[in-house]
């Protein structure tokens, strides 16, 4: 967004897949074998209910818009005003991320709005999800 | 469980100045504090056989202080570590795993000399790889993230959260060590320059130097010192997410609750029962989560309670008489204040001193909602 580069994530052995498919374009989530529970961050057991039977699954990608700011401070590769964000996933967990492609405003960001994934390149090795309001 | 009142504050103590302190660095304003606390109730560093602390190593203060101790705690859990520590070090003296406990706290928050920085985590830390990159810097971009949800939930409209700031600045006009105490209107904050959407400048905490101290030890040495005893009547901790973006509930919070609900079942006391509140302001938020998930007030009516002036002066449950993080001092690991005012207040000589005060009750806040600490005190003895 500017000059100066976003603090990029680092990817672990745990959450590798996830960063593999913000690469590729998808939004992968766990799911529990065991209690059928959806969660992220990624980690390799359920946080509902411990199992280690975990499998991988490429989302949807929707969600609505859960809450935010929309900050006036500076911040390494951002410039102010810009929102950071918390999504509800359809798939049931939230995550934070930014609204983009459109005015970061109170007036154009409403809570409870339908919203998709878009992928920003950080890097060679790194996308970042963002999201951007569905258009009707 | 630590039984009722078999520890007490005995010596109680803030640096001697407080505000901007650029003449001294992190950890001279820990010993500041500490001198003071040992100062107030007769003791000498050697003496102290526990020390507690966050934000330096426990290591590094009982050295720099020339203490041995038998006993250390540095857990760190952000603001709230003090009400942690208070809770671990009555466990310890009750279990004699010490007598005497030191707890400190030191922060040159504002002037920036010999502190450490607040860093969003390692890139390969959870919050590295899943909240930083989204630009969040700092407290004021992170902590009030539920807020939005929060007021639409309940239908709050943004006034009432403004004058949050406007009641506390009450209290902070009585008190004469207080940061800010020119009054301020709902259309004063509201005009303040936008920090955050919906957070304006004074919705947020000051950015100030200062510290503080607590020595604590047996009920049954309490009476010897010179000062009134501030016993332990109960105490709570808990925590819920290092991502507040995980948080289960943006309306409320977890941590909060459980805290909150361990330190009031401790100390076996009921809401009424209750003569003074200290509630962690780190944003103008907080006292209304603290108010719902403490069982002051239901859900989404804190608002509401604080408009109607339950909380300020001459209400019925006084609530940030120092005047709070708002307006009284913030550090950046307020706590250890909010413990100090509840102190002030059960010895009967704060400021805004409230009358009769037999029972405090201070709620911590640690890391942006990741944890809470929850110590109830009386004034009265067993």
């Amino acid at each position: 967004m500017t000059a100066h580069k976003r603090r990029a994530p680092v990817p672990t052995p745990e959450t590798a897949e996830f960063w593999a498919g913000t690469k590729k374009g998808e939004l992968r989530l766990q799911r529990c074998t065991a209690c059928a529970h959806v969660y992220f961050p990624a980690r390799p057991f359920c946080p509902a209910c411990a199992s280690r039977d975990v499998a991988w699954f490429t989302a949807s990608g929707k969600g609505t818009l859960y809450s935010y700011v929309i900050n006036e401070r500076p911040a390494p590769g951002f410039t102010a005003p810009y929102s950071i964000a918390v999504v509800a996933l359809d798939e049931g967990p939230r995550m934070m991320t930014n609204i983009v492609e459109c005015p970061q405003t109170p007036e154009a960001l409403v809570l409870d709005m339908p919203v998709e994934i878009v992928f920003e390149q950080l890097d060679d090795t790194i996308a970042l999800p963002l999201f951007r309001p569905v258009v009707r | 469980m630590v039984q009722h009142r078999s520890v007490a504050v005995v010596g109680a103590a803030e640096t001697t100045g407080l505000g901007i302190i650029p003449g001294m660095s992190q950890i001279m304003l820990h010993a500041d504090a500490a001198l003071n606390a040992m100062a107030d109730c007769g003791l000498k560093p050697s003496d102290i056989d526990g020390v507690a602390t966050a934000g330096e190593s426990p290591v590094a203060i009982a050295h720099y202080l020339g203490i041995t101790p038998t006993w250390t705690d540095g857990t760190s859990v952000g603001g709230c570590s003090f009400m942690l520590h208070v809770r671990h070090a009555a466990a310890a003296i009750e279990s004699g795993l010490c007598k005497t406990v030191l707890i400190t706290h030191g922060e040159s928050g504002k002037s920036r000399v010999g502190a450490g920085g607040w860093g969003g985590g390692s890139p390969a830390s959870l919050q590295g790889q899943f909240e930083t990159p989204y630009g969040i810097a700092g407290p004021p971009s992170i902590f009030t993230i539920p807020v939005l949800r929060y007021l639409k939930t309940y239908g709050i409209p943004i006034e009432k959260l403004a004058n949050v700031a406007v009641v506390q600045r009450e209290w902070a006009a009585k008190n004469p060590r207080a940061t800010m105490k020119d009054p301020i209107t709902v259309a004063d904050v509201l005009a303040s320059r936008m920090i955050a959407y919906p957070f304006r400048l004074l919705m947020c905490c000051l950015v100030t130097d200062g510290g503080g101290a607590l020595i604590l030890t047996g009920a049954e040495r309490a009476k010897d010192f010179p000062r009134k005893p501030v016993y332990i009547l109960g105490t709570g901790e808990s925590s819920e997410t290092p991502l507040i973006s995980q948080m289960d509930d943006f309306n409320a919070s977890r941590a909060f609750r459980v805290s909150g609900a361990k330190a009031f079942a401790e100390a076996g006391i009921a809401h009424a029962d209750v003569d003074h509140l200290m509630i962690y302001d780190a944003f103008a938020h907080l006292p209304l989560y603290g108010l719902e998930a403490l069982g002051f007030c239901k859900p989404g009516e804190a608002a509401d309670y604080i408009w109607e002036r339950n909380t300020a002066p001459g209400g019925n449950l006084p609530l940030n008489t120092n005047g709070g993080g708002l307006s009284y001092m913030h550090s950046g690991m307020y706590g250890m204040y909010a413990l100090q005012e509840s102190v002030r207040q059960m010895r009967g000589i704060a400021p805004a001193q409230v009358p009769g005060a037999k029972i405090s009750v201070c709620h911590g806040v640690g890391g942006m909602f990741a944890a809470s600490g929850t110590v109830i005190f009386t004034n009265e003895p067993a």
